[in-house]
């Protein structure tokens, strides 16, 4: 019984043990400006991981939304910056071609039957080299206050507004896959894709929606990180895919598909930002970090492999 | 090889090559093969028929070593052996021929007969040349003329089967076994393999053909074996044996008087008619309609195209000619959804791979379809959703632990009707039910069959597709018999038996009355 609940829960009590341990080593880590750092900083990647999350529970994956972000990021950045565009017309634009870059990882994963490994491994090399090639490789600076203002605002005076952006981002996810016809409709779809089809779900329609949104949030990513930054660089959400997909698995999204909480995946992206936060309080160097990071990944799916064999 | 031991066999039918005695073998729930033998003699080509389900890929896969038997024995030359896996099998000398090719489609002919059993100078460096040689010969013996480098999957799939028999002559096969070979081969290649299957047989082979094609049977075979139910029931030499006292060894006289449904609710109103359907080169010309509360029995045996032609009426499959008319109007099924608009459903004949969720709750698997009736102001409605499948739950007497419970953990009539409930949420009124009772217990079965019937009585309409003539029998108004994806006989089901509605699916009969 004891061995049951321990296994049901393993991700919050990984998450407590984490926060423990922590907590005790460094003096500096349960303070409320470091909390609300480290909400800061897991805002832009939980953002990103709630798209993630719907295309890998659609039985595809997103290699490409690292790339995204600093596409949105250096595009928005160099219509608003450079060519003075209106600050919500520029993010916009910008908004808009995160979302077709989405489009056309799903259109060309589901209509064009090329594996989604493939699909996106591509869109990632392409919306790379786009965003360097835009600035010569060289990042955009200062951008207005009416874009910063995304970032710097504050609830009462000191709760930063990112908490905000992540309480609604995730609220709406967890309402459209839980509470509408669509988002039945991607668990169905990932489940058992023949069952779906044959049950009258356009299969390629919401497989191609699934990526358009983990398109357009790494898009919002970009706009955030940029805000947060006061500058574009080519070279930002360097590994985010990586993180998003660590998020979703950490959190009990399965990699085969049909299966997966929204819920879970917060917690996967703050788990991981609070672990380099920690990590980073104990004087752990990045590289360690990385090394720390791919060792919970791993545990996290040996658990639930062991919790499934048990099942059978 | 070939050729070689002619005269040896004519002479030694004494000692039978394979004997299979008393084999046995259950699977949870189901007798599969009960007390069957079988006498192989050298140079004879023995014929198994039964109907689909009488056991005769259960008898193969245990020659074969797939399967062990739970009891029986098997001896070859004589000799008890014990063929507990494939290899085993292969170096016994039994060779299988399966349905769907067991060859690599990358590799080169040569490299797939050698497979596992390739040829090295030494430290894994293979002597291709040789091997190249002896697959020329090889090839040759079986009368195929491609170069071995080939690769199989730029093969057709009668040069495949060669290649397959190729590599069972270099296993020094004695024993072969051919399952459905000509399912897939035109007239002219059937006729090259049954050559070839007469040179092996007068080299001293023996060999198990199984086939449901009647004028074949007549054609290759020197005796036969009928299994009915997974029973022996007869050796027969072929020359002694007529076309109807075949059928009526294949079928028997089972059928459950009882079980004959009495009510009628047939209406004279036709509310889906099919004109001159063909699906590629699967369906040729399909002709019927479909009254408002009949239930119109489809039969037929494995690859008649029954499911093709399921699938062609949801719009899974894209027919390539003819119309579909719902009450009267010609109405166009490209796509899944608009034969669901339309009041069409299909419950498949793969419930596994094709009509449920496993991982997910009962719930959500019964309301997939039909999810646009309980949503309210853009949401679904988790209240709404539960009453509807707690109703629909008890209708069909679906036993659940509860309605998250994953569906996985359900028996099989228990999932058989959670998909049946997903169809009856969407309200359709034309029901396709392919094999509803595949795999599931009596209980469950009969429940299933109460459940259509009250489908009737609701005013829809079923195709119910079916291997098990008994079913058809038992519930069909009328029985419409597909023979390798053309009508064969519109049927009233008056008195009718067994064997008419096997003779027809066989081919024993030309087209029938109607």
């Amino acid at each position: 019984m004891f061995a049951r609940v321990l296994q049901k829960y393993a991700i919050y009590f990984g998450f407590l043990a984490i926060f423990a341990v922590f907590s005790v080593l460094s003096p500096h880590f349960l303070q409320g400006q470091n909390l609300s750092n480290i909400l800061v900083q897991a805002s832009v990647m939980a953002i990103i991981a709630i798209g993630q999350t719907m295309v890998i529970i659609t039985g595809g994956i997103d290699l490409s939304v690292g790339s995204i972000v600093a596409c949105t990021s250096l595009v928005s950045a160099v219509l608003i910056v450079d060519s003075g565009m209106p600050v919500p017309v520029g993010l916009l634009i910008a908004l808009l071609i995160s979302l077709l870059m989405g489009f056309v990882n799903g259109f060309i994963s589901h209509y064009g039957r090329v594996p989604p490994f493939i699909t996106t491994l591509g869109i990632m090399s392409i919306a790379r080299g786009a965003a360097l090639a835009l600035k010569g490789g060289r990042p955009v600076g200062n951008v207005p206050d009416a874009y910063e203002g995304l970032a710097t605002t504050t609830l009462f005076g000191r709760i930063p507004i990112f908490i905000l952006y992540i309480v609604i981002a995730y609220a709406i996810a967890y309402f459209f896959l839980m509470y509408t016809r669509h988002g039945r409709y991607i668990y169905a779809i990932g489940g058992n894709r023949d069952a779906a089809r044959l049950s009258g779900i356009p299969v390629k329609l919401y497989g191609t929606l699934a990526y358009v949104i983990a398109g357009g949030l790494a898009g919002i990513g970009g706009i955030l990180l940029t805000a947060r930054l006061d500058y574009a660089s080519p070279i930002t959400g360097y590994g985010y895919e990586l993180d998003a997909i660590a998020s979703s698995v950490i959190g009990g999204t399965s990699l085969s598909g049909g299966e997966g909480n929204i819920l879970g995946t917060l917690l996967g992206a703050v788990m991981i930002v609070t672990l380099k936060n920690g990590l980073t309080l104990l004087d752990v160097s990045a590289y360690y970090q990385q090394i720390t990071i791919g060792v919970v990944v791993i545990m996290a799916v040996f658990l639930d492999s062991i919790k499934s064999l048990r099942a059978e | 090889m070939i050729g070689e031991q002619t005269l040896k066999s004519r002479t030694d039918t004494g000692i039978a090559l394979l004997e299979m005695r008393g084999i046995s073998k259950s699977f949870p729930g189901v007798h599969a093969l009960s007390d069957v033998s079988i006498r192989l003699r050298k140079g004879e080509v023995h014929v198994i028929v039964g109907e689909n389900g009488a056991g005769k890929s259960t008898l193969i896969k245990i020659l074969s070593g797939v399967y062990r038997a739970d009891g029986g024995e098997i001896l070859i030359d004589g000799q008890k052996v014990s063929i507990d896996n494939p290899q085993r099998a292969l170096k016994l000398g039994v060779s299988v021929i399966y349905q769907e090719l067991n060859l690599n489609p990358h590799m080169s002919i040569y490299e797939n007969i050698f497979l596992g059993r390739e040829s090295t100078v030494a430290f894994g460096v293979l002597r291709r040349g040789r091997t190249i040689d002896e697959a020329r010969a090889l090839l040759d013996k079986v009368g195929i003329e491609v170069s071995p480098r080939v690769l199989v999957k730029n093969l057709g799939i009668a040069q495949k089967q060669m290649v397959e028999i190729a590599k069972a002559i270099s296993l020094n096969a004695r024993i072969f076994v051919f399952d459905e070979p000509t399912s897939t081969l035109s007239h002219a290649e059937t006729s090259r393999l049954f050559s070839l299957i007469r040179d092996l047989k007068a080299s001293g082979c023996g060999i198990i053909y199984i086939s449901h094609r009647l004028e074949e049977i007549f054609e290759i075979g020197d005796r036969c074996t009928v299994l009915r139910d997974g029973r022996f029931v007869g050796t027969r030499a072929i020359t002694q044996m007529s076309i109807p006292e075949l059928i009526s060894l294949m079928v028997g006289r089972e059928i459950d008087q009882a079980a004959q449904r009495t009510e009628r609710f047939a209406t004279e109103r036709v509310v889906l008619r099919v004109e001159g359907l063909c699906y590629q080169d699967v369906l040729k010309d399909i002709s019927f309609d479909l009254r408002q509360g009949e239930i119109l029995g489809l039969s037929g045996l494995v690859g008649s195209g029954r499911t093709e032609l399921a699938k062609c009426l949801i719009g899974d499959l894209r027919k390539t000619s003819g119309r579909i008319l719902l009450d009267d109007r010609p109405v166009n099924l490209s796509r899944v959804t608009q034969a669901l608009s339309n009041g069409i459903a299909y419950v498949s004949e793969d419930r596994k791979k094709e009509g449920l969720f496993f991982l997910h709750p009962v719930s959500t698997n019964m309301t997939i379809a039909s999810l646009r009736r309980l949503v309210k102001n853009g949401f679904l409605r988790p209240r709404l959703e539960k009453n509807l499948c707690l109703q629909t739950g008890e209708r069909l007497r679906i036993k659940t632990p509860g309605l998250k419970t994953q569906v996985k953990n359900l028996s099989g009539g228990n999932q058989q009707k959670v998909v049946i409930a997903k169809w009856l949420l969407t309200k359709a009124r034309i029901f396709i039910f392919d094999e509803p009772t595949r795999g599931i217990d009596v209980g469950a079965k009969a429940e299933i069959h109460r459940i259509i019937i009250e489908l009737l009585k609701g005013g829809a309409s079923v195709i119910m597709i079916s291997s098990e003539i008994p079913e058809i029998l038992a519930l069909s108004d009328r029985i419409l018999v597909l023979r390798l994806g053309r009508t064969q006989a519109l049927l009233e089901n008056r008195g009718l038996t067994q064997e008419d509605v096997l003779g027809f699916a066989m081919g024993a009969h030309a087209l029938g009355p109607n």
